[in-house]
């Protein structure tokens, strides 16, 4: 029991210091380990890692600053409506922090994400910037034969960049240790759907999060070790509701705020703040065309996400499943202010969820937020109501 | 307020789109099926070579809000969850549908039968064609526009947009209508679509006369409307373009700056080029707070939003399916912010204007994400001086007039200042300038 305290707080230690280093050490580390290694930046919200992993170099996710930096030049870049991320990313590469980032790809999420790219070119002109055309296509034959060849060219620019050709072998090996890296974390989510008292959402998080910027396979042993750990501890089970939260898959609530739904009652279950890393459902093939298979792996089974077009599916239906499959008892939408993709969905999942007579709440947040009281209050009544007159 | 002085071209316009909403009120009577769809990457000539009739929301959107209803439609879908901080577009078009769906000029609009959502330079589109889907319980096809983030059209881009319309788009009108595809038809609306443009990049260039005869912003938009909407490829687009160039020429000729809605503009003081949408709210009002001081728009990006003719590209009757692909992945928000940046630049230097401003719309990140890195840009290129001034597409909350009216006499001042003339003079260096 000493021994798995202890390498919890190891492990969330390691995990803490990662999330609070925005001068993003481990990269420097990283190269200073590996002096012919690249690194690239990913946006939000999903990136193929693999093929970054397989040409040699390290993808580091790119959140935004968080509560950590204050904004003193990213303001100047952007108009008043528009959310926080943009302007924290802005600062952070103004300030320096993102010198040793070699490239950047901006997956193709919301017009902030993609216009970020144009500024990336305009601003950075030396560096790799390269804009992900995700596929809204999913029909294999069509828009997924367009995301293969999409990845073929982000291939090209890297190899280009590195000097060194990526053999579909190299590109299988990274498949393989990302679908290890999923079926990990899938554990880790797994254990919080069935004992949260075991996972506190805080730990869980920064746990997930160190996945932005370690190798994958150091992010698998993490993950690995974390859970062999909190599965030896006797953690107390409290008297919480257990609650799914949603729309924080790009910009990041604090830490803070996370705490403050636990402290307010609400075990969290499930969530889509690090979605990224579970964006694809299942293994990704590893044998045949490796960019084949993760472009089918991409259109036949993407997460529901705000950002993919629901083309077949009833808008919210998989909300209501991951509530379902997670016993989950209601639903925290979490959004960050000016997000359109999250805010646009929000009534058609509410919609979903009144239809299922699922209880929810909703707030609105930006990544640099301070005051957690009022959210605490409201997070606290809606717990307090789904214990005490949910069904 | 004065009554508003109307050209020949907008009268018939206005009888276009009166027409237009006659025969959506009637569709259902005559049988006629409806397709939703979208401006930017806007496929109206092979929807019209299928007999369906369009209908544009973000132009119900806008003409909503030019007629001062725009305001309770925004309320209404705020009441039933939608954030205030998202497109006003949307709101005002799903308030509109919770209130009746009557249309801009106050008769029913049809219900959809089709949602054809043309992903172009937009991501709110999918949310919105999602809510409308989820409203109206029809179905949607997808043409999803591949971005110009390298600042070029790839073949693997246009493949997949043919692909797309060949494999999706066409069946789905083909099963809607019951008729098979017909690619004659299509060429020739494809054809009417060119001899309008033509017309049309005439008219946008006579700008470049001192004094400009047109107001390319205020004035621009009417001059877009038909060849952004329902008529693109029609003989009525094509009179209406003959006609608008005609009164353009004839004010070129005698020296006559733009009509505005006041009447004919006085001296020509500042010329401009202007980056985003209108706010459509004070649309009247706004254009004065120009046309007061003498500023004249001579090039704008708005009116590139639904097509950017003026730098040759025009719709080809020989490739119906590839020129519709082109066409759609050259509308202006699907550009990259370089190219934006070269557009503005080119515009400032071609129209020999005085100041580039933008006007940041807070519900349109798709414009308004990097204008301000934009502007500076285009200032270290041209060596003018940039204005910024932030309003709202239909949202009048959004609209401080006192502040807008402060903004735009300021940046006008510093330009003054910068050229180091009186107002009206002709900047060192200045040549008639001919399209």
């Amino acid at each position: 029991m000493t021994d798995a305290k202890e390498n919890v707080e190891r492990i969330v230690a390691e995990a803490d210091a990662l999330y609070h280093d925005l001068d993003f050490g481990a990269v420097k580390r990283f190269k200073e380990a590996h002096p012919e290694a690249k690194v690239i930046g990913c946006l939000p919200t999903y990136s193929p890692k693999e093929i970054i992993h397989a040409a040699g170099m390290l993808p580091v996710h790119l959140r935004g600053a968080g509560d950590q930096v204050e904004i003193i030049r990213g303001d100047a870049y952007f108009q008043s409506y528009i959310c926080q991320l943009p302007r924290g990313i802005i600062e952070l590469a103004l300030s320096g922090r993102l010198a040793s980032f070699d490239g950047f790809v901006f997956p193709a999420i919301c017009d902030v994400i993609r216009n970020l790219s144009g500024i990336w070119q305009l601003l950075f002109p030396e560096k790799l910037a390269r804009y992900l055309d995700i596929p809204q296509n999913f029909d294999a034959a069509v828009g997924g034969r367009f995301y293969a060849r999409e990845l073929r060219s982000i291939l090209d620019d890297l190899e280009r960049l590195s000097g060194a050709k990526v053999s579909d072998d190299d590109l299988r090996r990274s498949i393989a240790a990302y679908n290890h890296n999923r079926t990990s974390i899938e554990a880790l989510m797994s254990l919080r759907a069935e004992r949260p008292w075991l996972v506190p959402a805080d730990e869980a998080y920064l746990v997930l999060r160190a996945g932005d910027t370690l190798l994958v396979e150091d992010h698998t042993r993490m993950v690995d070790e974390y859970v062999a750990a909190v599965l030896e501890l006797d953690r107390p089970k409290r008297d919480h509701s257990r609650v799914v939260m949603s729309g924080a898959f790009c910009e990041q609530p604090p830490l803070g705020l996370i705490r403050t739904f636990e402290r307010a009652g609400c075990y969290i279950v499930w969530d889509d703040m690090t979605i990224s890393s579970r964006f694809i459902v299942g293994d990704v093939a590893t044998e045949g065309d490796p960019l084949a298979a993760l472009a089918s792996a991409f259109v036949e089974r993407a997460v529901e996400s705000a950002s993919v077009y629901a083309c077949k599916r009833q808008k919210g239906s998989e909300l209501c499943r991951t509530v379902r499959r997670s016993r989950a008892e209601g639903v925290i939408f979490a959004a960050p202010s000016f997000c359109d993709p999250a805010l646009l969905d929000q009534p058609m999942l509410q919609a979903a969820l009144d239809k299922e007579q699922i209880p929810w709440t909703a707030f609105k947040y930006a990544e640099n937020l301070g005051q957690f009281q009022v959210i605490r209050e409201q997070a606290g009544t809606f717990s307090d109501s789904i214990r005490l007159w949910g069904q | 307020m004065t009554t508003v002085e109307k050209e020949p071209s907008m009268v018939k316009q206005k009888e276009m789109i009166a027409e237009h909403f006659d025969r959506l009120a009637a569709a259902g009577e005559h049988g006629k099926k409806v397709v939703y769809t979208f401006v930017p990457g806007n496929l109206t000539e092979l929807l019209l070579s299928f007999d369906v009739l369009p209908v544009y929301p973000e132009i119900n959107a806008l003409q909503s809000a030019m007629r001062k209803r725009a305001g309770d439609f925004i309320s209404e879908a705020e009441r039933v969850g939608h954030s205030e901080d998202v497109c006003t577009y949307v709101k005002c078009d799903i308030g509109m549908k919770r209130k009746g769906n009557i249309g801009p000029t106050g008769q029913p609009l049809p219900k959809p039968d089709l949602l054809l959502l043309s992903y172009t330079g937009c991501f709110t589109f999918l949310k919105w064609f999602e809510l409308l889907r989820e409203e109206y319980d029809c179905p949607v096809v997808l043409l999803h526009t591949p971005y110009q983030a390298e600042g070029k059209v790839t073949g693997s881009m246009r493949d997949y947009m043919v692909e797309q319309l060949k494999s999706q788009v066409i069946p789905a009108l083909e099963q809607l209508t019951g008729k098979p595809y017909d690619e004659d038809r299509l060429r020739t609306l494809l054809a009417l679509s060119a001899r309008a443009e033509d017309d049309m990049v005439h008219v946008l260039e006579s700008a470049k006369h001192r004094p400009s005869p047109i107001d390319a912003y205020f004035g621009g938009v009417y001059y877009i409307g038909p060849m952004f909407t329902a008529f693109r490829g029609t003989e009525g687009a094509v009179d209406y373009y003959q006609t608008l160039r005609a009164e353009v020429d004839a004010r070129v000729r005698a020296g006559e700056g733009p009509i505005t809605p006041e009447g004919p503009m006085g001296p020509e003081k500042y010329r401009l080029v202007v980056e985003g949408p209108p706010n459509w709210t004070n649309f009247r009002e706004f254009w004065q707070m120009f046309s007061d001081e003498g500023a004249v728009v001579v090039a704008s990006t708005y009116t590139k939003v639904g097509g950017v003719y003026d730098f040759g590209f025009r719709h080809d009757p020989r490739d119906p399916l590839g020129t519709l692909a082109d066409y759609c992945m050259g509308c202006y928000t699907n550009r990259s912010l370089p190219q934006r940046v070269s557009m503005l630049e080119s515009y400032v230097k071609d129209y020999q204007a005085d100041g580039v401003l933008v006007n940041s719309v807070k519900s349109c990140n798709s414009f308004s994400a990097g204008q301000l890195v934009m502007l500076r840009e285009v200032e270290q290129r041209t060596g003018i001086a940039g204005g910024f001034i932030e309003t709202d597409l239909v949202d009048a909350r959004y609209f401080s007039a006192a502040n807008v009216k402060n903004r735009i006499e300021s940046y006008l001042q510093m330009i003054e200042q910068k050229r180091g003339k009186g107002p009206g003079a002709t900047p060192a260096g200045a040549k008639e300038a001919t399209p």
